[in-house]
C-alpha cells in the first residue's frame, strides 16, 4: 500500500508540475503581459497598464476580428455539413467496415497539418490540379485565382478540421439506439420527421461539441491563411502571430489571446446552456 | 367484438442472409381477438411482427388488411402500432410527449392531441406522470407509456414484442391481466409474442405455435394444450410424460388397444391407425392418478417407486420411477379428504390416469 501511495504522489506530481509548468504558467504570463505597457524598444514595459484591452476595441481590430469570425463560423457549417451526412452513413455500416472507415478517416492526421496546408498550394495554386484538370477537360480558358482568396482559407479550415467535427458527431450518432428509429416509424414518421424529431435531438451534444471543436481552433489557425489566405483574410490568430513576431507588441497580443479564450469561455458556456436547454419540459405535458 | 377476417398472411417467405426465417407462411387474425404468437427463441415470431408492422418486408407472399394488399404499404403508412421488447420510448421527451408523437407526425390538431394524450394516460393510469422523462420511470411505467404510445393512434392492429418479458414475475402476472382488460376494454386486435407458454394460455383467445419459421399448431388455448397435435406442441406447452407403444387392435371407430411398455390399455384417439402402427402415448402429469400398493403385491399394470417429491403449495409433484426405468411426474392437487397426504421415497405405486384424457399422436421417430 505505502509503495503504491508514493507511486501515486510522483506520478501526480509529475503530471500536476508538467501541466502547471507548460499551461498554467504561459497563461498566467500571457495574463500579466496583457496588462502591461507596450514599450516600442522592447517586448513591453513593466507598469500596469489597460491600454492593449482599448486596443482590443479598435474598430479596424473588429474588421478583423469579424471577417476572421465569419470565415471561421462558414468553415464550421461547412464541416457540419459534410460530416453529419456522413457520420450518419458511417453508422449504417457493421462495426467492421465502420472501424476501417472510420480508420480511414483519421490517417490524414497523422500528417502534419502544417504540411497538408501546403498540399492544398500545390492543389489549388494557379498550375496546380485543379486548374490544370478544369482546363484539360475545356470547362475553362484561362486558369481561375483560387489561392489566396477567402475560397482558399475556408477549404483549407475545412480541410484540415473536418475530422473533429466527424469524431464526435459519429460518437453521439453511433449511440442512437435504432429501436427508436423503427419507434418513429411505427408511429407514422416519415424519414424528414424522423431526422428533426429524433436523430437531430438526440445527437445535439456531438453537433454543438465537433461544432465547437471546428470554430475555436479556426478562429486561431494562422498558418492557413498564411499560406492560403493572402494579406486580406486573415484570422484572428494571424493578428496575434503578427504583433509577438513581427510588431513585437507584447501585451497587445497577449489581450488578443485573453479575449480569444473569454470568447472560447463564453460560448463554451453557451453550450453548457444549450445542453441544458434540450433537457426542458416537453410541449405536450399535463 | 367482430369475428370477421382482419388481417391475413398468405404465403409469406422471409430470408435473412441465405436463411430462411419464415417459409411460406398463411394465416388469418380475426377482428377484436388476443392472438398469441409462441415459440422458442430464433422460431421466427418477432420476424412476423416485424413483418406486419411493416419494418421488414417479405420476399414472397401477400398481407390483405381489410380486404387491403398492405404488403407494399410503407410501415409508417399502416395503421398498425407496436408496443417494442425494449419499450423504445424517447429519452429526450417526456411522457406526454413520447404519448403525442404518433398523432403530431401526422399533423392532428393540437387541442386534440392534448386530449388524446391525457385519455390514453389515463388508460393506463399514468396522467400523474406526464411530464416526466422515461429514464424517472420504472419498468412497469414504462411498459405502460410504451402502450399508451402506441394505443393513442387508434391503430387497427397492435403489435406487442415480448412486451412483458423484461418486468420481473410479479409485475408480469399484473401485467397480464392489465393487458387482456385494456385489450377488451379498447376492442383493438392484439398480436403478442412470446416464448412464455403460460401467458400464452392465460391471455390469449388463440394461439399460434411456431417451430423454425413454419406453423406448427394454431388453435384455442384449449385445444392446443389437451390436443396437442406434435410432440413439439405437447413438449412446449406444459409438462408431458411420453410413452411409446403399438396398435393392437382396433375395437371402435376411436377406440384402440395398444401395448405400452408391456402392457395392454385402451386408449381413444380420432387418429385413424392400423394394427401395428406405432404410437406415441402422451399424459399431462395431472391427469395421472397413484395408487399406494403395498410392496408384496404382485399388481399387474403401471407400477413404480416414488422416487421424489415435491411439494408446489398447490400440488404435490411426484416423480415415479418405473420397473423398466423410465421416469414419470405426477401433479395432484391436495383436496380437502387428505389435507396432509404425501409419499414416502421409495412408495409403491400403481399409475392410472382418466381414460379418455390421454393425447395419441403417429409415432415422429
Amino acid at each position: 500500500m505505502k509503495v503504491k501511495g508514493f507511486f501515486a504522489v510522483i506520478a501526480i506530481a509529475i503530471v500536476g508540475s508538467w501541466l502547471g509548468l507548460f499551461i498554467a504558467v504561459p497563461n498566467v504570463l500571457v495574463l500579466i503581459t496583457s496588462f502591461l505597457e507596450n514599450d516600442p524598444q522592447g517586448f513591453f514595459h513593466l507598469q500596469f497598464s489597460t491600454a492593449a484591452y482599448h486596443q482590443v476595441f479598435d474598430p479596424l481590430f473588429w474588421r478583423v476580428f469579424l471577417h476572421s469570425f465569419e470565415m471561421s463560423f462558414k468553415a464550421m457549417i461547412i464541416c457540419l455539413t459534410i460530416a453529419f451526412p456522413f457520420s450518419y452513413w458511417l453508422c449504417q455500416f457493421s462495426s467492421k467496415v465502420r472501424g476501417w472507415l472510420l480508420f480511414l478517416t483519421i490517417v490524414p492526421f497523422w500528417t502534419n497539418s502544417l504540411v497538408r496546408a501546403y498540399a492544398i498550394k500545390f492543389i489549388l495554386g494557379k498550375k496546380g490540379l485543379v486548374n490544370s484538370t478544369l482546363l484539360f477537360i475545356g470547362v475553362i480558358d484561362k486558369p481561375l485565382k483560387l489561392l489566396y482568396s477567402e475560397f482558399a482559407v475556408i477549404f483549407g479550415l475545412v480541410y484540415v478540421l473536418l475530422p473533429f467535427m466527424i469524431l464526435p458527431l459519429y460518437a453521439s450518432l453511433e449511440k442512437l439506439d435504432k429501436n427508436l428509429l423503427s419507434a418513429a416509424r411505427d408511429l407514422g414518421a416519415n424519414g424528414l420527421q424522423r431526422m428533426w424529431y429524433i436523430v437531430i435531438p438526440l445527437s445535439m451534444p456531438g453537433i454543438l461539441a465537433g461544432c465547437l471543436a471546428v470554430f475555436l481552433p479556426a478562429m486561431g489557425m494562422f498558418y492557413i491563411s498564411d499560406l492560403l489566405g493572402g494579406a486580406k483574410n486573415l484570422l484572428l490568430g494571424n493578428l496575434i502571430k503578427t504583433e509577438f513576431l513581427s510588431t513585437q507588441n507584447w501585451p497587445y497580443g497577449a489581450a488578443m489571446s485573453i479575449s480569444l479564450i473569454v470568447l472560447m469561455a463564453g460560448m463554451l458556456f453557451i453550450y453548457y446552456k444549450a445542453a441544458q436547454h434540450v433537457q426542458k419540459r416537453g410541449e405536450f405535458d399535463v | 367484438m367482430g369475428q370477421g377476417v382482419l388481417i391475413s398472411l398468405e404465403g409469406i417467405s422471409k430470408v435473412y442472409q441465405d436463411k430462411v426465417v419464415v417459409q411460406d407462411l398463411s394465416f388469418t387474425i380475426h377482428a377484436g381477438e388476443f392472438f398469441t404468437i409462441l415459440g422458442p427463441s430464433g422460431c421466427g415470431k418477432s420476424t412476423i411482427l416485424k413483418l406486419i408492422s411493416g419494418l421488414e418486408h417479405p420476399e414472397e407472399g401477400r398481407l390483405i388488411l381489410d380486404q387491403e394488399d398492405i404488403t407494399h404499404l410503407a410501415a409508417e403508412k399502416r395503421p398498425i402500432n407496436t408496443v417494442f421488447q425494449s419499450y423504445a420510448l424517447f429519452p429526450h421527451m417526456t411522457v406526454a410527449d413520447n404519448v403525442a408523437f404518433g398523432l403530431k407526425v401526422k399533423g392532428v390538431p393540437k387541442q386534440e392531441i392534448k386530449s388524446r394524450v391525457l385519455e390514453a394516460l389515463d388508460i393506463v393510469r399514468l396522467s400523474h406522470l406526464a411530464s416526466r422523462k422515461p429514464a424517472e420511470l420504472s419498468g412497469g411505467q414504462q411498459q405502460r407509456v410504451a402502450i399508451a404510445r402506441a394505443v393513442v393512434n387508434r391503430p387497427k392492429l397492435l403489435l406487442l414484442d415480448e412486451s412483458l418479458s423484461a418486468l420481473d414475475y410479479k409485475l408480469r402476472q399484473e401485467m397480464q391481466i392489465e393487458l387482456k382488460q385494456l385489450q377488451r376494454k379498447l376492442g383493438i386486435t392484439f398480436v403478442y409474442v412470446t416464448h412464455d407458454q403460460e401467458e400464452a394460455l392465460s391471455m390469449s383467445d388463440r394461439i399460434l405455435l411456431m417451430r423454425e419459421g413454419q406453423i406448427q399448431q394454431i388453435g384455442s388455448p384449449r385445444e392446443i394444450y389437451e390436443t396437442p397435435n406434435s410432440l413439439f406442441s405437447a413438449g412446449f406447452i406444459g409438462e408431458m410424460n411420453q410413452f411409446d407403444g403399438v396398435i393392437l387392435e382396433r375395437k371402435q371407430a376411436r377406440i384402440y388397444i395398444a401395448e405400452l411398455m408391456g402392457q395392454q390399455c385402451q386408449i381413444e384417439s380420432t387418429h385413424d391407425f392400423a394394427v401395428g402402427d406405432q404410437i406415441h402415448v402422451l399424459l399431462r402429469p395431472e391427469d395421472l392418478r397413484l395408487q399406494e400398493v403395498p410392496d408384496t403385491t404382485k399388481e399387474t399394470g403401471f407400477v413404480g417407486h416414488i422416487t421424489e417429491r415435491n411439494y408446489k403449495g398447490k400440488t404435490l409433484d411426484s416423480v415415479i420411477t418405473l420397473e423398466n426405468g423410465n421416469q414419470l411426474l405426477a401433479s395432484e392437487f391436495f383436496n380437502e379428504d387428505d389435507p396432509d397426504f404425501d409419499y414416502a421415497i421409495d412408495q409403491k405405486v400403481s399409475i392410472d390416469w382418466v381414460h379418455g384424457w390421454e393425447v395419441v399422436l403417429p409415432y415422429e421417430g
